[in-house]
């Protein structure tokens, strides 16, 4: 037999059992269906929190003052040293290090700001204007000039804070006291909501030696640096770190971490669950075909007489075991067919009901599924197709 | 054409024996037209089966076409029944899903034909059994004589050098069985070698050979 008729044969024989096809098709269908909507939701949530901390600005390098590793040992904890400040000379001295786009260094606060009378508590950010672009901030008014050196006083509110102290819209260029000391309003951020816990809709941005006096202290909270590619944060991440240890007289106190290795520990750790919720999904898959095997059993029997009027016109086992089995490959490809069509429109369902959600099918999934389903079906088959090749065929058709 | 000798069948139930066919000696030659002839269980048609190539001998060897062919592997033995041996059944053993014209090109779908000339070859069978204006009727479409008749068009369709029946008239009426039978004859006349096994004793004369069984062994053989 060639086994293009035994498609065509087996493909008939799929179609005339009409209802016990879509059965099968609906068992598989639904099976394949949760592997591609449940990756989806798994691969969405990876890619919220990816694209949550790519909004905190690309090939971000932070250093904080002191040392976070308990690795290696930090020989200022033996003898009662705290470790040295981060000062804005530090951050100078990374400016021109190669690799290096920009930088920005960073005191953040909590004061008083007044305006109009109304008061409230706002956190503050001291920096130059290079954290604007580094942190992904944009601005819906004005602008932020501050420079590392000495600065006129103006500030930069948050959308939400610009709202409330100025609910007539005119904050631009208005004066405001925070703490003891008065402000010019020089720009207003555009909303961008909250990230990574937090909100820039309610935060002022004022120069950095502004922000040093008015929190009364020289040390750094932390410097911010951007590296001109992702390849080059590793070269930066290590000069930054013998830069500054020969600033701080050969001691290395301070921690310098990147977005990125967080970011892949997310990523890692979402990649995994979305590997174990499919996996759970499978096993719908699994039971899809045991149903099949189930099913093709019963078909097997019921059609003994044709199996042995097969055998009678000449059929050899191994056609007889090819018809059953390009059967159960019908309904198996039919079925990841159909349950990739409703896969796709569960995910489409998702991202309309969260729209905050990117639950799109990552490729892989729908390729496994499919892969999963005819292997699911080719091994479900197989029991049933060797019963009725070895069938014996004078038994068989004495049966009507 | 045929020749059998010391053939027997043994069945096993349970711890009994069953002794079908007893060292049957048989020679049967080309073109013959022969009924075989005998109560149930006489073992007429395990004979068949075995001429057949449906069951394999305890004993004995079976030459077809001066071949053993119980010592053939199993795809070889297909191939023999396949090409070379045609069955009718008493209950026509039609596919249901497939139309009368379908059923016909079953055996040459497993031969492998291409489709060009199948579909000749089975416009020219369907015309010989003047069915042609029910091709595309399914079988329960058809009466039971016609049924019979597309039945034998499929087991006739590769010229099989012998057309074995079981009780090819058991299921039918006298009109329509006589149809049958002439089609049978008419098979016989163009050279095929026509085995009848059957109870019908009008049937069962009209052979040119008449063998009679009883308990498993032939005890009688008349011509």
């Amino acid at each position: 037999m060639v086994l293009k008729d035994a498609l065509t044969l087996s493909y008939r024989t799929v179609v005339s059992y009409r209802l016990r096809a879509l059965l099968i098709l609906l068992a598989m269908a639904l099976g394949v269906a949760a592997v591609v909507v449940l990756t989806a939701l798994g691969d969405g949530a990876r890619r919220f929190v990816v694209s949550q901390f790519a909004s905190l600005g690309t090939n971000l390098i932070i250093v904080l003052p002191g040392r976070a590793e308990t690795s290696g040992g930090f020989p200022g904890a033996l003898v009662g040293q705290t470790p040295r400040d981060l000062t804005l000379d530090d951050a100078a001295s990374l400016a021109t290090l190669r690799g290096v786009m920009r930088y920005a260094p960073l005191n953040v606060g909590a004061s008083e700001i007044s305006a109009g009378g109304r008061l409230r508590e706002v956190t503050v950010l001291g920096s130059t204007a290079e954290l604007i672009p580094i942190r992904n901030m944009k601005f819906a008014q004005g602008r932020f000039t501050a420079g590392s050196g000495p600065n006129p006083a103006e500030i930069v509110l948050g959308s939400a804070l610009a709202r409330e102290l100025f609910p007539a819209g005119d904050a631009m260029g208005q004066r405001l006291r925070l703490g003891d000391r008065r402000f010019r309003v020089t720009g207003v951020l555009a909303s961008q909501g909250e990230s990574m816990g937090f909100n820039t809709d309610e935060i002022a941005v004022i120069p950095i030696d502004h922000a040093q006096s008015l929190l009364n202290t020289q040390s750094l909270f932390r410097i911010l640096i951007e590296a001109q590619s992702r390849s080059m944060i590793e070269p930066v991440k290590a000069a930054i770190r013998s830069t500054l240890t020969v600033r701080h007289d050969g001691e290395e106190d301070v921690t310098v971490i990147t977005q990125d290795a967080v970011l892949s520990t997310f990523d890692r750790i979402f990649r995994a669950l979305t590997f174990a919720v499919s996996g759970i999904a499978a096993i719908s898959l699994a039971v899809a075909g045991i149903l099949v095997m189930n099913v093709m059993l019963v078909a097997v029997s019921q059609r003994t007489a044709e199996i042995g009027l097969l055998k009678a016109l000449g059929a050899t086992r191994q056609d007889i075991k090819r018809l059953f089995l390009l059967e159960t490959l019908w309904l198996a490809l039919a079925g990841a067919g159909v349950g990739i069509a409703l896969g796709y429109a569960g995910s489409l369902g998702l991202r309309l009901a969260y729209p905050q959600l990117p639950a799109y099918p990552p490729a892989w999934a729908s390729l496994a599924a499919i892969a999963t389903a005819i292997l699911t079906g080719i091994a479900a088959s197989l029991l049933p197709a060797s019963r009725a090749a070895r069938l014996n065929p004078v038994l068989a058709l004495s049966k009507r | 054409m045929i020749e059998l000798s010391g053939i027997s069948r043994i069945f096993t139930m349970g711890d009994q024996e069953v002794r079908a066919l007893n060292r049957i000696n048989l020679r049967i030659g080309p073109g013959e037209y022969l009924s075989v002839m005998g109560p149930s269980g006489s073992g007429k048609s395990t004979l068949l089966n075995i001429i057949g190539l449906l069951d394999l001998p305890t004993h004995g060897t079976y030459r077809l076409e001066s071949r053993d062919v119980t010592a053939l592997s199993e795809a070889e033995q297909a191939k023999v029944r396949r090409e070379r041996i045609g069955f009718i059944f008493q209950s026509f053993h039609l596919v249901p899903r497939l139309t009368a014209a379908e059923n016909i090109e079953l055996p040459l779908i497993l031969e492998g034909l291409p489709p060009a000339e199948r579909q000749a070859r089975v416009q020219a069978a369907l015309q010989q059994i003047d069915l042609s204006d029910r091709a595309h009727h399914r079988p329960a479409e058809l009466s039971g004589g016609q049924r019979q008749r597309v039945a034998i068009a499929r087991a006739t369709i590769l010229n099989p050098a012998v057309l074995l029946a079981d009780e090819p008239t058991g299921n039918l009426d006298h009109k329509t069985g006589a149809e049958v039978v002439a089609l049978l004859e008419k098979l016989h006349h163009a050279g095929t070698t026509v085995i009848v096994v059957t109870h019908d004793r009008e049937l069962g004369g009209r052979a040119h050979r008449r063998i009679q069984m009883r308990d498993g062994e032939i005890v009688g053989d008349e011509s």
